[in-house]
């Protein structure tokens, strides 16, 4: 039983991270139609960024409190990270937009490879994995029988704010209601006097921010970093916003939590399952077999909002 | 691209001659650069073997607009067929099997005789390329089946997914039946052998390969076996898109819903498209597997995909001179990069600033996305009254409601 809850803490740990990433998905696909492939690696430039912002305030600063280190990353990160993507849209996709369907995906690819050489080609950054500084005290939390450690439980409150935040935004202000009437028909949205174009760039910026967020606590949670770290948990929260219903943000973060869990539970569990055949690495196989399966099984997800082959 | 053409249904002799001419400089090559090193004509050996995966990449993007970013997963099944049937691997997975059922492993000795125990299975090319081009078909079915119903985007993220899969599964197979070798991978992969003729060369003379009283460097013996391959799937990918199968491929691509009202049956289609691609990215993986003496997960990376997904865009989606185009450029000019920029950047500097790799990574990048915004349909699209090419405007499908 304690193995089972600390599965599951595991799992909500990672899910909340894939639900931050997964929301950036979702929203650009809500209102664009459009994968951002390069979404994964905004991730990892928020982790870089986040990263060199640690450093200086480590040779500057010296004996800051942790958590104030942390938190001063974060928010370095993230106007970082919106930059990029708002660059990644008026490069890449704004150009494309009324092109067929493979062309945008095409390029989003070559920018995500863009975005990759850049930070290995930095003297700064380069091609090995770099050591995240670990800010919060090592000693775990017990819940019931299981562990956590501040870290992660840092990164469960903050998931949580920014999607409470986000939901605010989307459903009380003024620019979600614009969001919503681009995702529901472009053209009369614009007839209506919605500026379209900000509404795009208003949701590239914020779907960077959560991944920006997100890359931060993923290096602070693992303690290492990668230019090409942020393609497998790209595709997995691509999972979950697919899991969740794309274009719908309620699924993502469903989405999200359950395939952290899901995944988490798997890894746990699946060397008795299959008799000692199969062992834990294959953790990362779960979330394409999901993937796989949601879309011929239920391909509106599980909120439900769009069909997933309207390609 | 004036003087040479491969128009052969408007311009017969023009193209005739200048296959003729590309076909004399392909044969007299070798010869001239194996002068230079033979790492040149190996950089060469391996542009051919990615020519023939952009050709049948080529197959599944170009002619079905079916978006595979896994199909380095193909290639990666070739090679490791080749690694299990063509090295001592199998007495590995033998031992493996026999720790883990007794039975089992007596079978297989008893089916294949006393010594696999030691020696493992070493086929001979002549079955080894058929079989992997079947397997790898298989595998390309059997991606192909869960995703008969997605398009576009989705299916991307799928075969992304599943090429990763198949990586996870080279990496961890090996454990408790060694089938793979896991991370080390398979070494001492027997070298091709055509009749009786190796083609590394036999013990003790320097990787020469004789034919007759005639001797020339290994590396060039595999390149006029490539290069034959090469020419046999370009005949073979041409024919395809010419033929009543291809032009299904293309009706699909152009408008699914149309292709089938018009009584194409979309599933198989499909379906072939994946298998027949796979089949090539196969066959290539045989002979790099043969060629390398060595597999190993590394190889067969989200990065090699890409770079296959690359030289098929850069040259021209769906149009086979511009892709083989695409493949030279892409796989060749990074290494000569390789043996040119670094050392340039060590005497000016003193130190290398960019590494080669970097460069490479670059190079793919700016090649998709600068071809994508500025000539979507390539470097060297197909003319168009050969079919459309992919740039063909679709501009009202966006608002288009759901498609099933």
């Amino acid at each position: 039983m304690d193995t089972f809850i600390q599965q599951i803490l595991n799992g909500l740990v990672l899910g909340s991270m894939y639900a931050l990433v997964a929301l950036g998905y979702t929203m650009v696909y809500g209102v664009l139609n459009l994968i951002n492939f390069a979404h994964g690696d905004v991730l990892m430039i928020g982790a870089m960024v986040g990263l060199s912002i640690l450093r200086m305030l480590d040779s500057t600063f010296p004996g800051l409190p942790g958590g104030v280190q942390l938190a001063i990353a974060i928010l370095g990160a993230i106007p970082v990270a919106m930059l990029v993507n708002i660059l990644i849209e008026r490069v890449a996709y704004r150009r494309l937009r009324n092109a067929p369907r493979l062309a945008p995906l095409i390029t989003a690819i070559g920018v995500s490879i863009l975005l990759q050489t850049f930070v290995m080609a930095m003297p700064f950054w380069g091609r090995s994995p770099l050591p995240f500084p670990q800010l919060l005290s090592s000693d775990p939390i017990m819940v019931g029988g299981a562990v956590i450690s501040q870290t992660q439980v840092l990164l469960l409150v903050l998931a949580a704010l920014a999607m409470l935040l986000l939901v605010f935004l989307v459903e009380k202000t003024k620019m979600g209601r614009a969001m919503r009437a681009v995702a529901e028909n472009p053209r009369v949205a614009g007839l209506m006097g919605v500026d379209s174009n900000r509404v795009i760039v208003s949701t590239f910026a914020i779907g960077a921010a959560l991944a920006a967020v997100a890359g931060v606590m993923w290096g602070a949670n693992y303690a290492s970093i990668q230019f090409a770290m942020g393609t497998l948990p790209g595709m997995k929260a691509f999972s979950a916003a697919v899991l969740g219903g794309i274009g719908n943000i309620y699924g993502a973060m469903i989405g999200g939590i359950v395939l952290g869990i899901i995944e988490s539970l798997g890894a746990g569990y699946i060397g008795d399952l299959t008799g000692g055949f199969l062992g834990s690495h294959y953790q990362d196989i779960f979330a394409f077999v999901v993937l796989i399966l949601v879309l011929t099984v239920r391909p509106s997800g599980i909120m439900g909002e769009r069909v997933a082959d309207r390609a | 691209m004036a003087l040479l053409t491969f128009d052969t249904a408007h311009k017969p002799r023009q193209s005739y001659a200048s296959m003729a001419i590309l076909l004399a400089v392909m044969l007299v090559f070798p010869f001239v650069a194996s002068q230079f090193g033979n790492s040149w004509v190996r950089i060469i050996d391996m542009a051919l073997l990615y020519i023939m995966l952009a050709l049948g990449l080529n197959i599944v993007v170009g002619f079905a607009g079916l978006l595979d970013l896994g199909y380095i997963a193909f290639f990666a099944v070739g090679a490791y067929l080749t690694g299990l049937l063509a090295s001592p691997q199998f007495a590995a997975l033998l031992e493996s099997v026999v720790n883990y059922s007794p039975a089992m492993g007596d079978a297989l000795v008893a089916l294949f005789g006393e010594s696999i125990r030691t020696e493992g299975i070493h086929l001979s090319v002549w079955f080894i390329v058929p079989l992997a081009g079947l397997v790898a078909a298989l595998f390309g079915a059997l991606l192909g089946a869960p995703t008969l119903k997605l398009r576009g985007d989705y299916l991307a993220i799928v075969t992304l997914g599943f090429g990763e899969i198949i990586r996870i599964f080279m990496n961890n197979l090996n454990d408790p039946i060694n089938f793979t070798n896991g991370p080390q991978g398979i070494n001492l992969i027997d070298p091709i052998r055509i009749f009786g003729v190796s083609l590394a060369g036999e013990a003790g003379s320097k990787a020469t390969v004789f034919i007759g009283g005639f001797g020339m460097p290994s590396v060039n013996a595999y390149y006029f076996l490539f290069l034959l391959l090469c020419i046999v799937t370009i005949f073979m990918t041409s024919r395809l898109q010419h033929s009543r199968l291809g032009r299904a491929w293309v009706a699909i691509r152009e408008d699914e819903i149309a292709a089938k009202a018009m009584g194409i049956n979309t599933r198989n289609v499909k379906l072939l498209a994946f298998s027949m691609g796979a089949s090539f990215g196969g066959v290539a993986g045989a002979m790099f597997a043969a060629f390398q003496g060595f597999v190993s997960p590394e190889s067969f990376s989200l990065t090699e995909s890409i770079a296959v997904l690359a030289m098929v865009v850069l040259g021209g989606i769906g149009h086979i001179p511009g892709v083989v185009m695409g493949g030279v450029l892409l796989a060749a000019l990074p290494e000569v990069l390789r043996h040119v920029v670094e050392p340039v950047q060590q005497s000016l500097f003193g130190k290398v600033l960019i590494e080669a790799e970097v460069l490479r990574q670059l190079l793919y990048g700016l090649a998709m996305v600068l071809i994508m915004l500025n000539r979507p349909a390539g470097l060297w699209p197909s003319p168009i009254k050969e079919d459309r090419p992919v740039a063909a405007t679709d501009k009202e499908e966006k608002e288009e409601s759901a498609v099933v």
